[in-house]
């Protein structure tokens, strides 16, 4: 074992930091991410490709609001609700914020309680996360549902610019769509964690591969950037 | 037989990428005490209060604009360097994957003067006289 240490030099000790790191990892032979798994850097590199998907969103969002000259509607006025009579305003959308963020942070203790072996924590952490996941699309359905009885359509609404609904549907379906797919992904890999297959090692279904808990982080990365990317658009499409 | 081959594939394998990988994972890195997932949960709830707040309140303007920006890049901030470990990773993945969504901006430019061009003509063009 220690001869294939010696004759590994992706897997020797001592790596250089900086800028001479960046060189090195990357002009060294086979594998550019030295303490990465594969599973880890192919999840970072979707995200990325998703990164570029939600850009291209939420550009040509600001391209159909810079350019046309009717007044865009006022999200604070649109997003607004009637609360035992109080009227307030971005009320729905505050605590979706809210609730995403909550669900970031029971899926990081998730991944720390994963890399503790700490099976049964880990899967009621993960549930509770799909839970606040879930809980996320429901009131994006429900949002869906009154502005769609209000008029909104893709092609126009009652109170400006008729791109609002296109840009509307566009970006908040597509991230709801993010987080159901996350919704579903945390239940099937939480079922495995809670039925101790990472204890046991127990063979993947499709791969016949054996998983480990690194999968938990895998699925937070994902789960992260579906956060993440709520940050945006709360600031760009709500806020702005 | 099935399982044998990918057993062999595991042997082959596991001493250069799998095994040895992972156990540099779990020695190196992720794991952090819960404390700092705490406090930065708490900020990410004290951060978009602030967001909202700035909504809220019906700030305008410049001001507005640069609060919200401000709220959503330290969200973002803390969100990828805690949450996604982004700051415990070798600086090789961090500017990978870091570096590239800047490179969005020169996109922004471009579609930014692109829709100032559009407005402008169909202000020229299409605007109702008043």
């Amino acid at each position: 074992m220690a001869e294939t240490v010696l004759t590994n030099p992706g897997q020797s000790p001592a790596r250089l930091e900086g800028w001479r790191g960046i060189a090195a990892d990357w002009a060294s032979d086979q594998r550019a991410f030295k303490n990465v798994s594969w599973g880890k850097a192919m999840m970072w590199i979707f995200l990325l490709s998703d990164t570029f998907i939600f850009s291209c969103f939420l550009l040509s969002y600001m391209t159909a609001r810079m350019s046309t000259t009717v007044p865009w509607p006022n999200p604070s006025e649109v997003f607004a609700l009637n609360i035992g009579g109080n009227h307030m305003p971005m009320i729905l959308i505050a605590i979706m914020t809210f609730v995403l963020i909550s669900s970031s942070g029971t899926m990081a203790m998730a991944v720390n309680f994963g890399y503790r072996r700490d099976r049964v924590r880990t899967a009621i952490l993960m549930l509770v996360t799909a839970a606040f996941g879930a809980t996320f699309v429901g009131m994006q359905a429900f949002e869906w549902t009154k502005l769609i009885m209000e008029g909104v359509r893709p092609w126009g609404n009652p109170w400006g610019a008729p791109q609002f609904g296109a840009s509307f549907f566009m970006i908040t379906g597509f991230h709801g769509t993010h987080v159901t797919f996350g919704v579903i992904f945390l239940i099937a890999i939480a079922r495995k964690v809670f039925r101790g297959d990472f204890d046991v090692e127990r063979r993947g279904f499709f791969t016949s591969r054996r998983g480990n808990y690194e999968i938990v982080e895998i699925t937070g990365l994902y789960w992260h950037f579906v956060d993440l990317v709520w940050v945006f658009i709360f600031a760009f499409f709500y806020l702005w | 037989m099935a399982n044998t081959a990918v057993d062999m594939e595991e042997r082959l394998h596991a001493p250069a990428h799998g095994a040895v990988a992972t156990e540099a994972v779990h020695a190196e890195g992720q794991q952090h005490p819960i404390k700092l997932y705490l406090v930065v949960w708490g900020w990410l709830f004290v951060l978009s209060t602030f967001s909202y707040l700035v909504d809220y309140f019906g700030l305008h303007g410049y001001l507005r604009w640069s609060l919200i920006l401000l709220f959503m890049m330290l969200k973002a901030g803390l969100i990828v360097a805690v949450f996604m470990h982004m700051a415990w990773e070798r600086l090789a993945l961090t500017y990978a994957i870091l570096l590239p969504p800047v490179v969005v901006f020169v996109f922004v430019a471009i579609m930014a003067l692109e829709s100032e061009y559009t407005h402008f003509l169909r202000v020229l063009f299409f605007a109702t006289p008043s």
